[in-house]
């Protein structure tokens, strides 16, 4: 479980995250949504140590995410970003392989080579193993860094935006995936959305976010209703029920 | 073994062999004098283009791999600008007679700890800032090179004609004129650096993918790069201490790595560098005195060709956005 507490963090003078208090359950998928500025990533930032807070405390199974090795942690939990900027040139292999440093401090086994050919076979990336990454596009990008993240295999798994770049596809292939990761696996699973019918779709729990606070957690259900997503968002949205999933439309 | 591995190995394999070709020809070429006085006094001088090429080439690498560019390099923040100031500075106040008279193991050491001191304080500042500190770091220590460099050009104004011309001498990059104490000296140094740095290599690679994903996987992101730049500041200052600044040398050898070996992981980019470095520096020295017999700076031509790479790359660089 993921304990957050007070959290807060400010650019200059102006709020991002404004204490901040969440409770984010074991094993599952959890959306965070909310429109730009929300502080979706900043939390997720924090809850990775990738930023400080200004206040609050980060707790990961009983881990304080700001007094644990960072080594230790980096065995328990990943986080991959939105920009992942490369100045090297490396083959997708190479990038996934990053993913068992935590364990293996840069020397890779043969599980680790296991490891490594298996998140390479999930995310579909056999034929381009051997290519640079400079070479692919952006979703293929995308997908070599989610498998790094998931050779990393620890049982939480932070996504900032997964589905970015990715065409249909692979968007609900990623998505498919990541369920698997919750079910079979049992991993903590927590994303940040834009796509909220995705997050519906395939999500335990969503949180929603607005000028950095928490504005509302539950099931789906409870989120995805016209009144809750209007007043998140400042603009109606439509909500129907398709195949026992709710499905929001905001196109018109 | 994959083929881009087997590619790199390869190039490595042929870049040895030239290094050590141009090694033999540097020794043995054109040799008029008695061989005892020949392998002291070339071997003295291999040693160094040697010792040079490996700080240049090994602080470039880590240093573009920490900053996470391929176009900056330690000259840029500032470093050989600070021992051009410090040279002005001790002619400016003790006289030129100071710079050739002070015991030179002293002197130079007392330059290394210097240089490597202002890096740590340009660090520590630094790094007190937030995520983008990398590059605010970069744009100080051009700032921090403008300032030394101006400050050093002014007090050089107010020098007397002659001892202008011995500070002169003193600053421009020269390949002929070491002093073979400090060279002991400097090899001690950069091994010890380079002990300490063999500890740090797997976490470089790490480090390419930028900070945030390096924090992600673990790796204690403060230490590793402080650490990383002492090493770096120990290099620069031990070079430019024997030579004299050559602004565009490392960049023209570390592109050059990077181009050939294809993959920028460190086992192959390091060695190829260093190669490429020695190759630069000895095969080119030979080149020039003994094919051409040139007595022309071999600097010059270092950096004439390193400005080309540089344009070369901001225009890559451009076309890419």
């Amino acid at each position: 479980m993921i304990v957050i507490e007070g959290l807060r963090k400010a650019y200059g003078s102006t709020p991002v995250v404004d204490g901040v208090s969440l409770r984010i359950p074991a094993s599952g998928i959890t959306s965070i949504i909310g429109p730009n500025g929300a502080g979706k990533s900043t939390l997720l930032s924090i809850m990775a140590r990738l930023m400080e807070a200004d206040g609050g405390t980060v707790i990961v199974d009983e881990l304080d995410v700001t007094r644990t090795k960072t080594d230790l942690l980096a065995r328990r939990l990943s986080i991959l970003r939105q920009e992942n900027h490369i100045s090297s040139r490396l083959t997708v292999r190479d990038l996934v392989g990053f993913g068992r440093y935590p364990h293996s401090k840069g020397r890779l086994t043969p599980e680790d080579a296991g490891h490594i050919d298996r998140a390479i076979d999930y995310l579909h990336l056999g034929d381009l193993a051997d290519r640079f990454l400079d070479e692919l596009s952006g979703g293929q990008r995308q997908r070599a860094h989610i498998a790094m993240v998931l050779c990393q295999d620890t049982d939480y798994v932070l996504l900032d935006e997964p589905l970015n770049n990715l065409d249909m596809r692979h968007a609900r292939g990623m998505m498919q995936l990541l369920r698997r990761a919750a079910d079979e696996l049992g991993k903590t699973i927590v994303l940040v959305m834009h796509d909220i019918n995705f997050a519906s779709w395939y999500s335990d729990g969503i949180v929603a976010m607005k000028a950095g606070r928490v504005v509302h957690h539950g099931a789906p259900d409870a989120i995805i209703r016209p009144e809750v997503l209007s007043a998140i968002y400042d603009m109606p949205i439509a909500v129907q029920d398709v195949a026992g999933k709710r499905i929001a439309l905001y196109y018109e | 073994m994959r083929a881009h591995d087997r590619r790199a190995l390869g190039v490595l394999c042929i870049l040895g062999v030239v290094a050590a070709v141009s090694c033999v020809c540097f020794m043995v070429l054109g040799v008029k004098a008695g061989w005892g006085f020949i392998l002291t006094f070339r071997g003295t001088k291999l040693l160094a283009l040697v010792v040079v090429a490996y700080s240049i080439a090994v602080s470039t690498v880590l240093f573009q791999t920490v900053t996470n560019n391929r176009i900056l390099t330690p000259s840029i923040m500032g470093f050989d600008a600070l021992f051009v100031l410090i040279q002005t500075l001790v002619v400016f106040f003790l006289g030129s007679v100071a710079l050739v008279s002070v015991d030179p193991v002293p002197k130079f050491l007392a330059e290394v700890v210097v240089m490597t001191a202002f890096a740590a304080v340009l660090f520590r500042w630094l790094f007190l800032g937030a995520e983008r500190s990398l590059h605010l770091m970069v744009l100080v220590g051009i700032v921090f090179g403008i300032l030394f460099r101006n400050l050093s050009a002014f007090m050089a104004r107010l020098l007397d004609p002659n001892e202008q011309v011995s500070l002169q001498d003193a600053l421009f990059a020269s390949f002929n004129q070491i002093d073979a104490t400090l060279l002991w000296v400097s090899c001690v140094i950069v091994a010890a650096v380079s002990l300490l740095g063999l500890r740090l290599v797997r976490r470089l690679d790490v480090l390419m993918l930028g900070r945030a994903q390096a924090v992600s996987l673990g790796v204690d992101y403060r230490r590793t790069v402080a650490m990383i730049l002492a090493v770096v500041a120990v290099l620069v200052a031990v070079s430019t201490a024997l030579v004299g600044p050559i602004t565009f040398f490392g960049l023209l050898v570390v592109s050059l790595a990077h181009l050939m070996v294809g993959s920028g992981r460190h086992v192959w980019v390091l060695p190829a560098s260093v190669l490429l470095g020695i190759i630069c520096l000895v095969g080119g020295q030979t080149v020039l005195e003994r094919v051409f017999a040139f007595n022309t700076a071999l600097a010059i031509v270092i950096e004439f060709l390193g400005g080309l790479m540089f344009i070369a790359l901001l225009m890559k660089g451009a076309a890419r956005r």
